[in-house]
């Protein structure tokens, strides 16, 4: 057991820090520190292509592919420096850390050649269709229907919650390709370019006033035979194939945001006083107990050698994080008081910590929410009986 | 940076774990209950078959110059066990006395600790006034004092060693927790030497002692939740196995989530002090307060979750309630330790 970074690892993280503070004091000056992912858009694809074009775009890959082959190590450190120096978020988060992964793992060298080099360059923006109006928790049960019209896929349906779509390029899809077909079986991953007049894209406004998820609307949209993951038939263990990527390094960048935000309450709770209710210092001090276990979790969930079994860190690290989120929200207007309810901007906008109350009411929902999970611990890791399954 | 344990560490986790199994049974934990609240044959087996008692101390002293991880790792496996010994005190002295001892002392009490022929306990904060080398006054709540043939004593930032004998008084008051009863010690001008060095004795008693109440904290979680678990699975009302019920399973799920969070400090806090991080501190409190609320948090569960079996003195969960009762007020509470971490993040403003 080792906690330390090695003098190269250290040396790596100069490198990393130098170049990010770096842009973030040049060049990309103007996208610093902004939160809100739907800010800027063509900004945050110029600085995807230039972390591209320094080879910072997708460090975990193979060299062969526009990585780097970086060790779990430098990714953690990537990660951390990434965030430390105020760097915003990835659009292309989905591409680089879902779409990239699951192309290496399933796709054929073909489709290899023609979409990975396309992300490794930071030019195609990706986002993910998975859910729709009536398959939220139950994925399973996915409607939206596939069928092969000579060369090419015909799509006709509805997703939902698609992330980004509207500034994105592609979208995988899971489809129901087998007329009459229940549950997991059945199903298709496909591989579609957004940009064509059978998809049409509509933006969802949200609790915190911004619009970040989308509709996806499919009308006799296309794509050519060859678009699919694996066989046909096959979507359900590539799309669960790819939900296990989400647990990857990504989650260390996404706790320094967290970081940031913690350090917001603590210095407005010094700024007014609530650092001295014995109460939110008790609850400032879970929550940064609450950080730095998430961040040795992740460590413990990485370091995992064997991967024939989800180890417990991995299993519970979302609901973890999720509830961990929620509940800071709620401390940041405890601390905040009233004066968090009234905003400075002139449209329903909001600074970091009333926006954070407000948004992290998702993060016990998306990506399968807090019941869903507690399903998913106590039957995977303590093998509890399975729900019952209603008829479809 | 690998947070995962070498082959070494899974190797005396397995055999720490099975060997606790198979000796700190039941039975012999309720014998030890009965009597004077320690198993004086499994602290023997402890020190002398498996030979575990010197695993954080000095190699030149007798000890495996091992670390806190391998001590967590093994003070777990006792906690999983509620193992009626002395682990805590001993641990606790023999590493303070490795950190502030004098050569001497060390070379004279170090051997006779590890082997087992001296059973320590720490009598910290205690009330006591030193004449030259005489102490008068007295401890309470020494874990295992009633069983200990050498303290070590403390008042505020001083230290002593003081061996049973002449003028030591030891009085153990019905206790809650039976397999770590608590002691009251009176000193009546009993001889003393004082630890070479205290300051360095008693940080080290103290960083000590968190880990091994952190580490037995977690490994009383574990415990409680894998026995629960077993019950879920066996137990049939309504024509089902009782852990099909969402209401239960996702109870069983909570235990679990918190469970993983202790883990990962209780292995954070012993790894940052091996290493001597600049986190240590923080990451002591963080998991001494984590572990031992999560103990208490899954003991709990597990007497609810088990029903009116639950209840009875016949089933063990009061023997993993109590002891976890006890882990969160012993050595600072759980709200002590997150003041400290306020103090650390806010600074100076209260």
């Amino acid at each position: 057991m080792k906690l330390g970074f090695s003098a190269a690892d250290e040396a790596f993280r100069a490198e990393c820090a130098d170049w990010l503070q770096g842009q973030m004091a040049g060049e990309f000056a103007d996208i610093k520190g902004i939160t809100k992912l739907t800010a800027k858009p063509e900004r945050r694809r110029e600085w995807e292509q230039q972390l591209a074009e320094h080879g910072w775009a997708c460090i975990g890959w193979p060299k062969a592919w526009g990585g780097r082959d970086a060790t779990l190590a430098q990714q953690v450190i990537f990660a951390e420096e990434y965030a430390r120096a105020d760097v915003p978020g990835r659009v292309n988060h989905i591409g680089v850390e879902l779409a990239g992964p699951t192309i290496l793992a399933f796709g054929s060298d073909e489709q290899k050649q023609r979409f990975l080099p396309g992300i490794a360059a930071g030019k195609t923006i990706w986002c993910q269709g998975f859910s729709e109006p009536n398959a939220g928790s139950d994925l399973a049960s996915v409607r939206t229907r596939a069928r092969l019209d000579g060369e090419e896929w015909v799509v006709n349906g509805q997703k939902i919650w698609t992330s980004l779509a509207h500034i994105s390029d592609w979208i995988f899809v899971v489809t129901r390709s087998e007329e009459g077909s229940a549950g997991p079986k059945g199903l298709t991953f496909l591989m579609m370019n957004l940009h064509q007049p059978g998809i049409e894209v509509r933006p969802i406004r949200q609790i915190n006033g911004d619009a970040e998820f989308n509709e996806t609307f499919f009308t006799d949209a296309r794509c050519p035979a060859d678009s699919l993951i694996g066989a046909v038939g096959d979507g359900w263990r590539i799309a669960m194939g790819l939900l296990a990527f989400e647990r990857g390094v990504s989650t260390l960048g996404q706790q320094m945001g967290f970081r940031n935000e913690l350090d917001g309450i603590i210095a407005a709770a010094k700024a007014n006083g609530a650092a001295q209710d014995p109460l939110i210092r008790q609850r400032i001090a879970q929550a940064e107990i609450g950080l730095r276990l998430m961040r040795y979790g992740a460590l413990r969930m990485l370091s995992q050698t064997d991967h024939s079994a989800i180890g417990g860190a991995a299993l519970t690290y979302k609901i973890q994080w999720a509830s961990w989120r929620r509940s800071l929200g709620e401390l940041a207007m405890d601390v905040l008081g009233q004066a968090g309810e009234v905003s400075a901007h002139a449209d329903y906008e909001w600074d970091m910590l009333p926006n954070l109350f407000l948004y992290s009411r998702a993060d016990t929902i998306y990506g399968g929410t807090n019941q869903i999970q507690r399903n998913l611990i106590a039957e995977r890791g303590l093998g509890m009986p399975r729900e019952p399954r209603g008829q479809a | 940076m690998e947070f995962a344990f070498t082959a070494e560490q899974q190797m005396i986790g397995e055999t720490a774990r099975s060997w606790f199994a198979q000796a700190a049974t039941s039975a012999r934990t309720r014998a030890a209950m009965a009597g004077d609240g320690m198993d004086a044959a499994l602290w023997s087996g402890f020190c002398r078959e498996l030979g575990l008692s010197g695993v954080a101390l000095p190699e030149h002293r007798s000890g495996a110059g091992l670390g806190l991880v391998e001590l967590a790792i093994i003070a777990e496996a006792a906690g999983a066990q509620v193992a009626a010994m002395p682990l805590l005190g001993h641990a606790v002295v023999a590493r303070a006395i490795a950190a502030g001892g004098s050569d001497a002392q060390q070379a004279h009490w170090l051997p006779r600790l590890i082997g087992g022929e001296t059973l320590a306990a720490a009598a910290l904060d205690a009330e006591v006034t030193a004449d030259d080398d005489a102490l008068t006054g007295s401890a309470r709540l020494v874990p295992h004092g009633g069983n200990a043939g050498l303290f070590l004593v403390s008042r505020t930032n001083q230290a002593w060693l003081v061996p049973a004998g002449a003028g030591v008084t030891a009085h153990t008051p019905v206790t809650m927790d039976q397999t770590r009863p608590l002691a009251t010690i009176t000193l009546n001008a009993a001889a003393a030497e004082p630890l070479a060095d205290s300051a360095a004795a008693l940080a080290t008693a103290q960083t000590t002692g968190w880990v091994v109440l952190a580490a037995e904290g977690l490994g009383v979680a574990q415990a409680a939740l894998d026995r629960t678990v077993a019950y879920a699975k066996d137990r049939v009302q309504f024509g089902r196995a009782i852990g099909s019920f969402q209401a239960y399973k996702h109870r069983l799920a909570d235990m679990m989530i918190a469970i993983e969070q202790a883990r990962s400090a209780v292995y954070w806090a012993a790894c940052a002090m091996d290493e001597g991080s600049d986190e240590a501190v923080l990451a002591l409190h963080a998991a001494k307060s984590f572990a031992a609320d999560t103990a208490f948090k899954c003991a709990a569960d597990m007497i609810q979750l088990h029903g009116g079996i639950g209840f009875t003195w016949e089933h063990d969960a009061h023997l993993f309630f109590k002891r976890a009762r006890s882990l969160q007020t012993m050595m600072g509470s759980g709200a002590w330790h997150r003041e400290q971490v306020a103090r650390m993040v806010l600074g100076d403003v209260a």
